[in-house]
Order: structure tokens, then C-alpha cells, then sequence
């Protein structure tokens, strides 16, 4: 070889490649690989600015987002038998276990957290997907009955925000009773009268959307979340076609009259919010006032407007500082 | 014709000398009876030996043997004046699932369970058992109308799993699943679930938040075929055998776990050999569970399902 490409050739190479971004500063869409400055995507709730793609948020991510000046409680879960079946394939299933929980640092994929929103006493689960895809084994099924059992203490509403692949296959059968298990933990929310909320987001699929998940007294559904029963490749395999566009996806589901709402990131605090509110407030706030307000204002919270996370626009919220009725 | 497993050939292979012996005992030739009858022996000595030792694998096998008998075996033989009740009132009726009421022992009930079918036509008819959203709720609506006049019910579970399809998907196969074992777990009435083959999945707990769960001595229960598994985990389809064992789903399995509460005993060589026994042995473990069912107001009915289903996983192995 020459002096030409040996030399000037590399040299030119590094001169127009791409420079080494340190990983921390830039992230890449995985919609539409534009590049988006962290602080960006902070700031839109790790929503891609530039295609709307929602990103999977973590737990801690996501309890920050929904409650008060992002304040909360975590609640320590109740121990759960660990790989109760001695689980192996070619890995250990305590090794997996070990390693999701170094990973993520959650002892299992889901959190169960306390707080207020908009003023209003609130409880949410809300799933880790890099725990294990989300995948719900007995633990997981401890935690959606410890957030019942709080919610009903508390006399609180209960959200719970799933992010699962399903059932956790390493715990065999007493992953598939998890599912009845969870149902059981929603009624008893639903026998004290406090509403349930599910916020489906991408992705829920198999066990998880197959109890607790379809069962709330609203479905709302993150835009663009992958949400079903049987994964895409198995519908595949079984139809031998290629799936429709778009199938499966929180679009899909409104269209098809499984959801309630589909809401940008942005607008899902507001909504629980408002419809909490609702759900929680039943009669006119002239009631507990002794002159009715004629400035008495319900917060509109409309999905066109770009109302932010922050509580700032609901702090007049007449019902924020309203007894309970 | 009984359908041979790979594991029975040796059965199989006494089994036709026999049946060859047996054409010639027309020459009055008495050694060939004695012959036979030895042969027989050995038979029975192969199968009850095979049988009390098979690998979980093999009752994979065994479970979703073609021969075994289903749904419509067990209630033709068990119930009088079965009278099936069709559709969802929503969207279709699905054969898949079926469910009527009967009588059962001298009481009125209502069965419900999937139907895999028996040959390429009534396969096709049931949909290999592999239930839609239309058939769980079909199911529910059938479960609220014993509720209301005080049914027990028996649901007989035989399925690889609920359907995954297009179609299934749009018309929200999660919700029906989910709404059936909300439905199982709400329902103030007895409730007595027999896993009479495979117990596949979300499609077979949707019927199976019972007050008791029987098991037949063959039969599995699993969240995930060993097949689906081995092409997760070892990324390799021909693993079965490895992940059925590593899954625990059989019904030994499941009575150490505490998901089955009995185990009911298949005739020797499995119930495909001998439908009639084997329901007969199912007849007298539903109405032995009912019968201790039977008394208990619903509430407390409804309560200590719940309870024991609270406890699920709770208790690890000893």
C-alpha cells in the first residue's frame, strides 16, 4: 500500500468521523436515531422531542413524574419466598435474580410508593421493565397486594403503572397464580369503593394485561405502547401472516375499544388529576362552603394543552384543600 | 386405534404380538391362551412400571395424548340432561369453550371447559380447544347465571393455551381472561376445577380460581409450554424435555407447590386406556369435592377462595 492510503486516508477519517459522545450527555431515539441532549430529554419526560417516541421510564423516573414537587414514600415490600422452585435453565435463576437487582437496584420489578397528587392522597405501583422484563413472579404479586392493602388503609386511590413482558416463567406455576392473586388485590381496592387506575405502558403483555392490567375502573394507555396478550411473533407463528400495521399498539387498542384514553406523557398527570378529582369529589364544592363560589373553576386539563407535570397549574384547585367528603 | 407414544413401544410391540396370537387361537391350540395370557401380564407389569416412573416430558406427552378422553367424553359420561348454552350475547359463540347446565349426581349444575376434539373435524370445530375473548366471556356469563340460581360449577380444563390470533387480540383476549378469573374469584356459589390434560397458561387459569383444584395423575399445569420455554430460555425448541423438567408442571409438582389440592389417580397405562374408568374416578373426586363445598354459604365460599389464592407462593418448597 501507499503513502496515500495508509496515512492520509486515516488521518482524514478521524478528522471528519463522528466524535465520541460521552454516553451521559446524548441519547439516541430508538424511533428515530436523532440525537437529544439529556437535559432535553428531562425535561420532555424522556419523550423524543423530534418523533414523540416514549421512552421506557424507570420506576423512580416515573413516581417522580406523577406526584407533588415529585415527592413520595416508598414502602418496603414483604418478603417473598426466592426461587421457589430451584430454577435453572443455563443460567442460575438466583444468579438472574442477583443480577436484575444490581442492575436496577430494586429488590423486584415492581415499587409501591405513597404520596399526594394535586393534594390527593394516592397510591402507585409502578413496574421496573429492566427488572427481569417486569416479569411478575410472587414478589411482584406481593407488592400489587401490598398497594391494595395500602390504599385501602389510607383510604387512598390506587394507579398502577405496569411496564411487563408477563408472567415470570422462572417461577413456573406459582407465577401463573400470581395473576388470580393480583385480580384478588384489585377487588379489594374496588370493595372500599376507591377507584383503580391502570396506566398501560410499553410494553404490558401476557400475564400481567391478562389480570390486574385490563381490570381498571379506567384504562388509560401511554401513546405508542405495545400492549396485548400473546406476543407478536407467536400471533405470527400461529396465523402465518404478517401482523397490521400499527397492531397491538395503544392506538390499536383505543380504536378497538380497549382503553379509555390514550394520553401523551405529558398529560398523564393532569388526567389522573382530573379524574381522581372526579371520581374522589363527587359533590359540588358548594357544599362544604357556606356561599357558593361563582369563580369556583374545575382545572381544565385538555390534552391540547401542553400542561406540564408540574402541579403549578392546579394550585388554585379549590378541591385540593377540600376535607374528604 | 390407540395412538402409541415413542415411550410405550415396547408396549406396543407385546401388545400387537398379542393381538397376532390372538388370530390364531382359532386352531383351538392351547398354549397360544396361556402364551397370550403371559404376554398380557408382562404388558400390564411394562405399563404399571413405565407409568409410575414417567419423566416430565413424558407427561407432557401423556397429557396431550389424541386418545385421552375430553370434555365431551367426560360429560356424556357424567352429566344428565346436559344442556350446552351458546355465545358471549356480544360477538360469537365459541366452540372452544363449551358450558351447559346438567345434572350431576341428582344435582343441577353448570360445566364449562375446553373441548380439544377428537379427530381432524371436530379439532378444527374446537379450535384444538384454544379459546377467543368470546369464549371467556361466554364463560362469565354462564358463571353469573349459576351464581344467580345457585349452581355449583365444574370447569374441566384441556387446553395448550387461549388463542393467539388477530382477531382475539382486537377483541381483547387479556380483558376476557382477566374478567373470567375475576369472575371465578367473585362468584358465590362452589367452584371446582379438574385438570383433566394440559393446563396451559393464562387460557386455563381463566377457569381455574377455584375452591379446589384436582389434578389428574398424568396431567400438567404450567405458565409456558416447556416448548415456549426452551425457545426463550435455551434459545433452542428441542430443550422441552429439559425445561419441563425445570418448570414443575405436573400434577405431583403442583400438589408439592399447593396450586392442586388432590391428585386423581389414572387407570394403569393412563386414562386413554380406559375412558371408562378414569371418568368414573373424575365423577366421584367432583362430587366428593362438592359435596364437602356444598354446605358452606357463599360468602365464606368466597372468602376462603380468596384466602387460599392470597396464599399462592407463599410457601416454598420443603
Amino acid at each position: 500500500m501507499n503513502w496515500l492510503s495508509n496515512y492520509v486516508r486515516p488521518k482524514i477519517r478521524a478528522l471528519v468521523a463522528p466524535r465520541e459522545v460521552p454516553e451521559n450527555l446524548w441519547h439516541k431515539c430508538p424511533s428515530c436515531d436523532q440525537m437529544i441532549f439529556h437535559r432535553d430529554l428531562e425535561e420532555n419526560l424522556h419523550v423524543c422531542q423530534h418523533c414523540g417516541f416514549h421512552m421506557r421510564l424507570d420506576p423512580l423516573k416515573r413516581l417522580a413524574m406523577l406526584f407533588d414537587d415529585g415527592k413520595y414514600e416508598t414502602i418496603e415490600l414483604p418478603k417473598a419466598p426466592i426461587d421457589p422452585l430451584k430454577f435453572r435453565d443455563q443460567k442460575r435463576y438466583v444468579d438472574r435474580l442477583k443480577e436484575a437487582q444490581a442492575k436496577s437496584g430494586n429488590a423486584d420489578a415492581i415499587m409501591v410508593a405513597f404520596g399526594r397528587m394535586n393534594g390527593m392522597e394516592v397510591v402507585i405501583a409502578a413496574f421496573d421493565f429492566r427488572f427481569m422484563g417486569g416479569s411478575m413472579g410472587v414478589a411482584v404479586g406481593e407488592g400489587m397486594l401490598a398497594a391494595a392493602k395500602l390504599a385501602v388503609l389510607q383510604d387512598a386511590p390506587l394507579v398502577v403503572v405496569p411496564a411487563s413482558g408477563g408472567a415470570r416463567m422462572q417461577e413456573g406455576i406459582l407465577s401463573l397464580m400470581q395473576m388470580p392473586r393480583t385480580v384478588i388485590a384489585v377487588e379489594q381496592v374496588k370493595e372500599a369503593g376507591l377507584p383503580y387506575i391502570v396506566v398501560l405502558t410499553d410494553p404490558t403483555t401476557g400475564g400481567v394485561t391478562a389480570s390486574f392490567a385490563m381490570l381498571g375502573d379506567i384504562q388509560i394507555a401511554e401513546k405508542g405502547a405495545q400492549i396485548g396478550f400473546a406476543g407478536a411473533r407467536v400471533i405470527e407463528d400461529t396465523i402465518r401472516e404478517t401482523l397490521p400495521e400499527g397492531f397491538q399498539r395503544s392506538e390499536y387498542l383505543l380504536e378497538h375499544g380497549m382503553v379509555d384514553m390514550v394520553v401523551h406523557r405529558k398529560d398523564l398527570r393532569p388526567a389522573l388529576v382530573r379524574l381522581l378529582g372526579l371520581l374522589r369529589y363527587r359533590t359540588p364544592a358548594a357544599e362544604v362552603v357556606s356561599l357558593p363560589n361563582p369563580d369556583h373553576e374545575i382545572p381544565k386539563l385538555g390534552f391540547e394543552t401542553a400542561a406540564g407535570p408540574t402541579p403549578t397549574s392546579t394550585a388554585g384547585d379549590p378541591h385540593s384543600s377540600r376535607p374528604e367528603p | 386405534m390407540l395412538t402409541f407414544l415413542e415411550f410405550e413401544k415396547p408396549i406396543a410391540e407385546l401388545e400387537s404380538k398379542i393381538e397376532e396370537l390372538r388370530h390364531l387361537t382359532d386352531n383351538g391350540d392351547i398354549n397360544i391362551a396361556e402364551e397370550v395370557g403371559k404376554l398380557q401380564a408382562k404388558v400390564d407389569r411394562l405399563l404399571r412400571q413405565t407409568y409410575a416412573k414417567l419423566l416430565p416430558a413424558q407427561k407432557v406427552q401423556v397429557a396431550r395424548h389424541p386418545n385421552r378422553p375430553h370434555f365431551t367424553d367426560y360429560v356424556g359420561a357424567l352429566i344428565e340432561d346436559f344442556s350446552p348454552l351458546a355465545g358471549d350475547r356480544a360477538y360469537a359463540e365459541d366452540r372452544a369453550i363449551i358450558g351447559g347446565i346438567g345434572r350431576f349426581r341428582g344435582y343441577s349444575v353448570l360445566v364449562v371447559g375446553q373441548e380439544k376434539g377428537h379427530d381432524t373435524e371436530t379439532r378444527i370445530l374446537h379450535n384444538f380447544g384454544a379459546a377467543k375473548p368470546e369464549g371467556y366471556r361466554k364463560v362469565q356469563r354462564l358463571m353469573q347465571l349459576a351464581e344467580r340460581f345457585q349452581l355449583p360449577v365444574i370447569c374441566l380444563v384441556d387446553t395448550a393455551g387461549a388463542y393467539p390470533g388477530v382477531g382475539a387480540e382486537q377483541r381483547g383476549q387479556a380483558e376476557a381472561i382477566a374478567r373470567c378469573i375475576e369472575t371465578c374469584l367473585r362468584i358465590k356459589v362452589p367452584l371446582v376445577a379438574a385438570i383433566i390434560g394440559e393446563g396451559g397458561s393464562g387460557g386455563a387459569i381463566a377457569i381455574a380460581a377455584a375452591d379446589r383444584v384436582l389434578m389428574l395423575e398424568h396431567s400438567i399445569y404450567s405458565v409456558i409450554s416447556p416448548e415456549g420455554c426452551a425457545s426463550i430460555l435455551w434459545r433452542d425448541r428441542t430443550q422441552a424435555s429439559e425445561a419441563a423438567i425445570a418448570l414443575r408442571l405436573t400434577a405431583q409438582d403442583l400438589k408439592e407447590l399447593g396450586v392442586a389440592d388432590q391428585i386423581v389417580s389414572e387407570p394403569i397405562g393412563g386414562a386413554h386406556r380406559d375412558h371408562a374408568a378414569s371418568i368414573a374416578v373424575v365423577g366421584d373426586a367432583l362430587e366428593t369435592a362438592l359435596s364437602e363445598l356444598r354446605g358452606q354459604d357463599g360468602t365464606t365460599l368466597r372468602l376462603r377462595r380468596r384466602e387460599k389464592f392470597i396464599e399462592m407462593g407463599m410457601h416454598t418448597l420443603s
